[in-house]
């Protein structure tokens, strides 16, 4: 039980940290609102309750004096400058830090630990800094010498309830009785206050007690019982052994009121068990443990240049109220995504065994098959859309890489993110915060110039760099952009004919040369600092991104920066497919990289050299790139002429013609990963299981037409003919 | 027939704390995620006591006690604050507003049960 309320507690740590970072950074955009600095305060503050509840001491001692600093700010006793803004994002780093390392073990730097611990220091008064978890009151009730030990001694206790006492919804029977769990009590009550009926007044106090406890418990324990009224009642508390100590208590607690003796008694008894309340049953369930509401939804990205009015209203809607969220482990997700799966290969199976039917008539089973494809679509889609999730925390997580790559290297850089909204599948998030991170430590290490530099050439002081994330047909993009130097492809050009790469007497073009940084073994870490090198090269980018089923971009212009662009398909499951046929092999292509299907005939062909050809197409001509002799399925000079041409277009606006043999159908299908089967393999992006129980390769049209224009650098031929072959 | 808790803390950490042990020791617990859930939730669970955070969006908790006693629901039910605050200053405040007594962050089970004992008398 425990274990699982930690894991929330540490699942809600993330979000409380997310939280935490976006207000600090709201903060130092300029953020003047007080309730940016009050939801910050109680990120802290409940990590801090949170992590005192498992005995995490060194995050609730660092959390304690950031929570204190930061109350100081809420107060205004302390000024926001952007000193101190920095100071706070290296503490918000740090606790990040801090509760990783108590999730997961290990330790934390204790150097930088104890750097940022001064440095919070000096901004804390001495007399605040004392009190970190002082127990309230009398609280170590529980905590007495050994029964054993201890001799039954005999309090009189003496108990006068002021009116103020039962505003405060305090009552003395069960003070009574949690007294008489210490041990024999005797209650008299004295009711000789009481006036007369008419005379008594409504809020006013008539009564006292007089109480006998014979416990073998400290004069503390029975302290504790009455912490809440301290001060709100008159109280004495008396052994025969300690009238001195008597006098001592009464004066301290009864100097603001003054004492009234209490001259008669009359002894009333008291019965000490629980009269039931009297209740209604409640409407709401057991069920209130897994309905929780969350924080509102990320806010849509809000441009600069947005008018106020705007994001007045957003804030509005903000505080409109949470939206009732339900928390299911990721399991039953997958579970229905997997079920999701079957039901549409059962389906094309289905809808193969009704078209081989000897049935004349089979146009209602047909049109009652089309409802089967809808509807199953539709639970796909519903079901992808659980998966789905903003990349907002991802972003700012983001933040902090380019703050820590900025500082390592002595540069000035700035984050912008733009469609922090945009919703991508959980796993995609999980998969792409490494190789966004190298990226982002590339651009601050390689992309951006010193500041000298960039005031030398005519740049603001502070580099930017802009993630973007964005839906573009079907797929999610993902772009990193810099405003540094741009690649310097002589370099990079030389980096690899020097570490045999390539060979050294052929031309590349630069998008030839921007590929290079994808190669195994291309490092340019010699250059520069440890920062971004690390021994990994950007071919772990690349190798992660098409892991997932998408690729990376680069553009790049000298002295204007480089863009990097992370293609990724909304989903990792099911995609729309067109099945056709390869040199006797069927095949699927994605729908969405198709533009247009045409049939091909001999006049729309055009010979370029000796073994390119162009399709000429309502004037233009776009170049065609045969699907089988680039899979190597086919020797390339004896092909014969295709069947039909498939109309793609790159991610940079090019279009090429597909070449392959026939189209057979358009169906969704389900992705099945190729990774531990036959690896990765250019040209093919994975797998998937036809009606028939066959497997077809699902190809990846953008590399088969890089490949094919640019063969001197990738040697596909032999690993797609093994890769088919298994 | 249980005592009915409502706790009202924007923590969910808290909330589970406080559920596994309430509902282990016999209470049947209601929660609400901040102040404004607490004081709207209030009348539909009708609770017998209630333990409320401090720091909270929406309503903290001071404006919570305060729109319990307050003449529209007029509540009579003890409340508890459940604070890390451990300044005098936090608990005259909410003594000030109606609070009947305070749970401090971080709680034991034994600490917690034993607050709700001395103004529920209920164990369970």
């Amino acid at each position: 039980m425990t274990g699982s309320i930690m894991d929330t507690f540490f699942e809600e740590c993330e979000e409380l940290l997310e939280a935490m970072d976006a207000g600090l950074a709201a903060i130092e955009e300029g953020d003047q609102d007080p309730e940016t600095v009050n939801a910050v305060f109680r990120a802290v503050h409940s990590i801090k309750g949170g992590a005192g509840a498992f005995g995490l001491d060194e995050l609730v001692a660092f959390a304690h004096n950031f929570e204190t600093v930061f109350d100081d700010v809420r107060s205004n006793k302390l000024q926001l400058d952007p000193k101190l803004v920095q100071l706070l994002f290296r503490a918000s780093d740090h606790l990040s830090d801090l509760v990783t390392c108590a999730r997961d073990g290990g330790q934390v730097d204790a150097d930088h630990h104890k750097v940022l611990i001064t440095a919070l220091g000096e901004y804390i008064d001495e007399e605040e800094e004392e009190v970190v978890f002082e127990p309230m009151g009398m609280g170590a009730v529980f905590d007495p010498a050994p029964i054993s030990a201890v001799e039954e001694v005999s309090y009189d206790i003496r108990f006068l309830p002021l009116k103020e006492m039962f505003a405060t919804g305090n009552e003395p029977y069960f003070l009574f009785q949690a007294l008489s769990d210490l041990g024999a009590l005797t209650v008299r009550m004295d009711d000789s206050e009481l006036p007369g009926f008419d005379a008594m007044e409504e809020g006013e106090t008539y009564l006292s007690w007089e109480l006998t406890l014979i416990t073998s418990q400290p004069r503390s324990a029975i302290e504790a019982v009455f912490e809440f009224v301290e001060g709100l009642c008159e109280l004495s508390i008396s052994t025969d052994g300690d009238a001195a100590a008597e006098a001592d208590a009464l004066a301290a607690l009864n100097a603001a009121f003054g004492v009234t003796s209490v001259e008669e008694e009359s002894a009333v008894d008291i019965p000490l068990e629980q009269p039931e309340p009297e209740q209604v049953e409640s409407p709401t369930s057991a069920e209130v443990d897994i309905i929780e509401t969350v924080e509102p939804e990320a806010e849509p990205e809000q441009g600069t240049d947005m008018p106020a009015e705007t994001s007045k209203d957003a804030s509005k809607s903000k505080s409109s109220g949470p939206k009732p969220t339900l928390r299911v482990e990721l399991d039953r997700v997958d579970r229905l995504i997997n079920a999701v799966g079957e039901l549409i290969i059962n389906h094309s199976m289905l809808a193969q065994q009704i078209a081989n039917l000897d049935a004349t008539d089979l146009r209602d089973v047909e049109t009652e098959l089309e409802g089967f494809k809808t509807l199953a679509r539709d639970i796909q889609e519903g079901v992808m859309a659980i998966r789905a999730q903003p990349v907002k925390p991802l972003f700012q997580r983001m933040a902090r890489i380019v703050r820590e790559a900025s500082a390592a290297t002595g540069k000035t850089a700035k984050l912008v993110t733009v469609g922090e909204a945009t919703e991508v599948d959980k796993t995609v998030i999980e998969r792409l915060a490494d190789p966004l991170t190298h990226i982002l430590r590339n651009a601050v290490d390689h992309g951006i110039e010193s500041p000298e530099d960039r005031l030398a050439a005519g740049k603001s002081k502070a580099g930017e760099i802009r993630l973007t994330a964005a839906h573009r047909s079907g797929s999610v993009c993902i772009e990193v952009k810099d405003d540094g130097a741009g690649l310097n492809r002589k370099k990079i050009h030389q980096i690899a004919i020097d570490k045999g790469l390539v060979p050294d007497n052929i031309e590349l073009n630069d998008g030839e040369i921007d590929n290079l940084l994808f190669l195994p073994g291309f490092s340019t870490a010699s250059e520069i600092s440890n920062l971004s090198g690390r021994g990994v090269g950007m071919d772990v980018v690349k190798n992660a991104v098409t892991a997932l089923g998408g690729r990376v971009n680069i553009a790049s212009t000298p002295g204007k920066g480089s863009t990097f662009s992370i293609i990724l398909p909304l989903t990792l499951a099911v995609m729309d497919g067109m099945v056709v046929s390869v040199a006797g092999h069927t095949m699927v292509v994605p729908i969405t990289a198709i533009v247009e299907t045409m049939r091909g005939n001999d006049d729309m062909i055009n010979n370029l050299g000796a073994d390119s050809t162009l399709l000429s197409i309502r004037g233009s001509f776009i170049p065609i790139c045969d699907v089988a002799s680039s899979l190597g399925l086919r020797d390339g000079s004896s092909r014969e002429p295709a069947g039909v041409y498939l109309l793609v277009e790159t991610e940079n606006g090019d279009r090429s013609a597909l070449a392959v043999d026939d189209i057979h159908d358009q169906r969704q299908v389900v992705i099945k990963s190729l990774d531990g089967v036959c690896g990765n393999v250019p040209g093919v992006s994975a797998a998937t299981i036809l009606g028939d129980g066959k497997i077809a390769m699902i190809l990846d049209p953008e590399s088969i037409v890089t490949a094919s224009s640019s063969a001197a650098v990738f040697d596909t031929d032999r690993r797609m003919s093994n890769a088919i072959a298994s | 027939m249980k005592t009915k808790v409502l706790a009202i803390d924007d923590s969910r950490t808290i909330r589970n704390l406080l559920a596994a042990c309430l509902e282990e020791a016999g209470f049947e617990y209601h929660s609400a995620v901040d102040g404004r859930e607490g004081v709207d939730a209030y009348p539909g669970v009708a609770p017998d006591v209630v333990i409320t955070d401090i720091n909270m969006p929406n309503l903290d908790g001071f404006g919570v006690i305060e729109e319990l006693r307050g003449t529209h629901i007029n509540s009579k039910v003890p409340i508890l604050v459940l604070t890390t605050e451990s300044a005098a200053d936090m608990k005259a405040r909410a003594r000030a507003a109606g609070a009947t007594g305070w749970i401090t962050k971080p709680f034991d089970d034994e600490s917690l049960i034993f607050a709700l004992k001395r103004v529920t008398g209920a164990v369970a």
